[in-house]
């Protein structure tokens, strides 16, 4: 029995990047768990607006790379990171400015702008894949690991070793100060307040002076801040594939709808759910469950439940559990 | 397809009540004057009224037939009539949240009809709807300050001023409305609309659900909020006590005036009493 290594390599191949795919999953839910809140429809756009304001920050690390701009040992990209977000502000502006603000004016039922927003999900889709192709794009500069496998196990003295990468320090940093600065913005301050009073009563708000068309563009541009964010982490984490963004939209929903529609707080605690179910079950444990027990038990399988292929199957089937047995999620789709 | 025809289909959810693709708690049930219009002066006449008021929701039938609720500055008027008579109707083409096929509202001098409610808010109007008067899922504090959104000063001490109104309310500061008791939830509501410090409010059956001594204790307040210079134009179910405080009453009949007059007048006029004061 080695309980130290195995909990190294737990760590170091379950914890650490659930965390950070909870995390990216977080923020992404978030963004749809506040449409869905404040303009009241699931937006299937979402995963494709994560992939237009990654491919924006893109383009901008490019642009600062070539004029020999750089962070030192942090990517370049989060100097981007709000360039990406004032465009895709812009752009979603833009977009509610043509497409949804139509059906709003003409008070159509939440379900078929929901099915609008599919449209423009295809659009965005197109956009992205005319511009950036649907290639692999690495945009990470700057130092990789922040610790080393090696390093940790000359330091340790232990058999395994564990690593943090960059990309995760920053998406756990990242995603934590937003999330902070979201629920300051929304419980602190004037505006914010004024966008849970929309999501509550639309007339009593407007009794109240507070202008909705006001509170729809603020719900946008937060929507471009968390959607540019949480792609532009998944991007530097991972790759950047345009394709990939638009998959993640079923774990991204999942997690909004586990922690229950409408609820800031459920979008959080849903991300790491499904991101560490997803984690958990497609990893092969052979390698934690041999340090733990007797030698004449170590197992000869892989202990592997499902392969990675079928990840996107944990999501569905927590969906699917959820939305049977406990539809309104775990915080009851409180409103924002 | 006709545009009406278009405007059924967008509107239709096809009897699709899931909650997890979309929302419509909360979500508006007016079609308020749109913003942008302008108000232009129209001196003479009264404090605040609505003239000749006509009008209905969408496109549907007339609800009120040239209707017209005056009422001057400083005073109380009271709107009574039979339920579905078009009373909240009218208090709504009032603020705005209905516009109107004819007539017109007039302000302090001016005529207001083309301004969103958001504007009227800003000229001194405060409104407290019948249903739906508070915000549910926000603390009695936020419900105030909602209130007082279009303030730019320190409204802290309006905010002293409900609390010292309404002392419960500074104990359930903290607590969200929406578990307030009906009582309770009310006074949130006449808070929150005095927290723009209004020239003139209106109110839609504030003493609606709740106890006779609650009731007793809200017409007490809304005396003393008349009291304090701010005009009031209030629609009652209890008509013989609204009446009684009334400088002017109106009794609106199928969404036309049936009668006119001082509280004094109605209460006594014996067609007034058979038909709608249970004698
Ligand atoms: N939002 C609405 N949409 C369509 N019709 C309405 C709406 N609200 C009220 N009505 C209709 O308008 C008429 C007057 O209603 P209302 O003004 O609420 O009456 P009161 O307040 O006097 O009881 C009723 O026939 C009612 O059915
Ligand atoms: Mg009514």
């Amino acid at each position: 029995m080695d309980i130290l290594n195995a909990l190294v390599v737990f760590l170091n191949f379950v914890f650490i990047p659930a965390a950070t795919y909870g995390s990216q999953l977080a923020l992404g839910a978030l963004g749809v768990t506040f449409v869905y809140a404040i303009l009241r429809f699931s937006n299937f756009a979402h995963g494709d607006t994560m992939a237009f304001g990654a491919m924006v920050t893109i383009y901008a690390t490019w642009g600062l790379q070539a004029l020999g701009v750089s962070l030192g040992p942090l990517p370049t990209a989060l100097l981007a990171l709000p360039v990406g977000i004032a465009v895709t502000a812009v752009f979603l502006l833009a977009t509610d400015r043509v497409v949804f603000r139509f059906y709003r004016e003409k008070r159509a039922a939440p379900i078929i702008v929901a099915i609008v927003s599919l449209g423009v999900m295809f659009v965005l889709n197109g956009i992205v894949r005319l511009f950036i192709g649907v290639d692999d794009v690495i945009f990470l500069d700057g130092l990789r690991q922040i610790i080393t496998p090696a390093d940790f196990k000359a330091w340790s003295g232990l058999d395994e070793g564990l690593g943090l990468k960059m990309s995760q320090a920053i998406t756990l940093v990242v995603a934590i100060i937003s999330v902070i600065l979201l629920f300051w913005f929304l419980n602190r301050t004037r505006t914010g307040k004024s966008m849970r009073a929309y999501s509550d009563n639309e007339d009593l708000a407007l009794l109240s002076g507070i202008n909705p068309d006001r509170v729809v563009a603020v719900t946008w541009i937060i929507v471009a801040a968390l959607t540019t964010t949480a792609g532009v982490l998944y991007g530097l984490d991972k790759t950047f594939k345009a394709y990939v963004y638009f998959q993640l939209l079923l774990p991204i929903f999942a997690a909004a709808i586990v922690g229950g529609l409408g609820s800031p707080l459920g979008a959080i605690v849903g991300g790491y759910i499904i991101a560490f179910s997803e984690v958990i079950v497609t990893y092969a444990w052979k390698k934690v469950v041999t340090y733990l027990v007797p030698e004449s038990w170590a197992p000869d399988g892989l202990l592997q439940l499902v392969t990675t292929d079928y990840k996107f199957a944990v999501s569905f089937s927590i969906l699917v559990i959820v939305l049977i047995f406990m539809p309104t999620g775990i915080f009851k789709g409180k409103s924002v | 397809m006709s545009e009406e025809e278009n405007l059924k289909a967008l509107r239709n959810t096809r009897g699709n009540k899931d909650a997890s693709i979309t929302r419509t708690e909360g979500m508006s049930t007016a079609e308020p004057v749109r913003p942008g219009g302008h108000a232009f002066p129209a001196p003479g006449g009264p404090f605040l009224a609505g003239e000749g008021m006509t009008g209905g929701y969408g496109r549907g039938a007339d609800i009120l037939h040239d209707c017209t609720i005056a009422v001057e500055k400083g005073q109380i008027a009271v709107i009574v009539g039979p339920n579905g008579a078009g009373k909240s109707t009218a208090m709504k083409a009032i603020f705005g949240m209905l516009p109107l096929r004819k007539g017109r509202v007039q302000l302090d001098g001016e005529d207001i009809t083309g301004l969103a409610p958001p504007d009227r808010v800003a000229r001194g109007m405060a409104f407290v709807p019948q249903v739906n008067n508070v915000f549910t899922s926000m603390t009695v504090q936020e419900n105030l300050e909602m209130g007082a959104f279009l303030r730019r000063d320190d409204f802290s001490g309006t905010m002293e001023q409900v609390f010292d109104l309404f002392p419960i309310l500074r104990e359930k500061r903290q607590q969200p409305a929406g578990e307030l008791s009906g009582g309770q939830r009310q006074q949130v509501a006449v808070g929150r609309a005095l927290m723009t410090e209004p020239k003139v409010l209106l109110l839609d059956e504030p003493t609606a659900g709740v106890s006779p001594i609650v009731m007793d204790e809200l017409f007490d307040r809304i005396i003393e909020v008349a009291r304090a210079g701010i005009t009031i134009l209030m629609v009652e179910q209890n008509a013989r006590q609204a009446l009684e405080i009334a400088d002017i009453g109106y009794v609106l009949v199928q969404g036309a005036n049936a009668h006119t007059g001082t509280g004094k007048e109605l209460l006594s006029d014996p067609v007034v009493r058979r038909s709608f004061l249970g004698g």
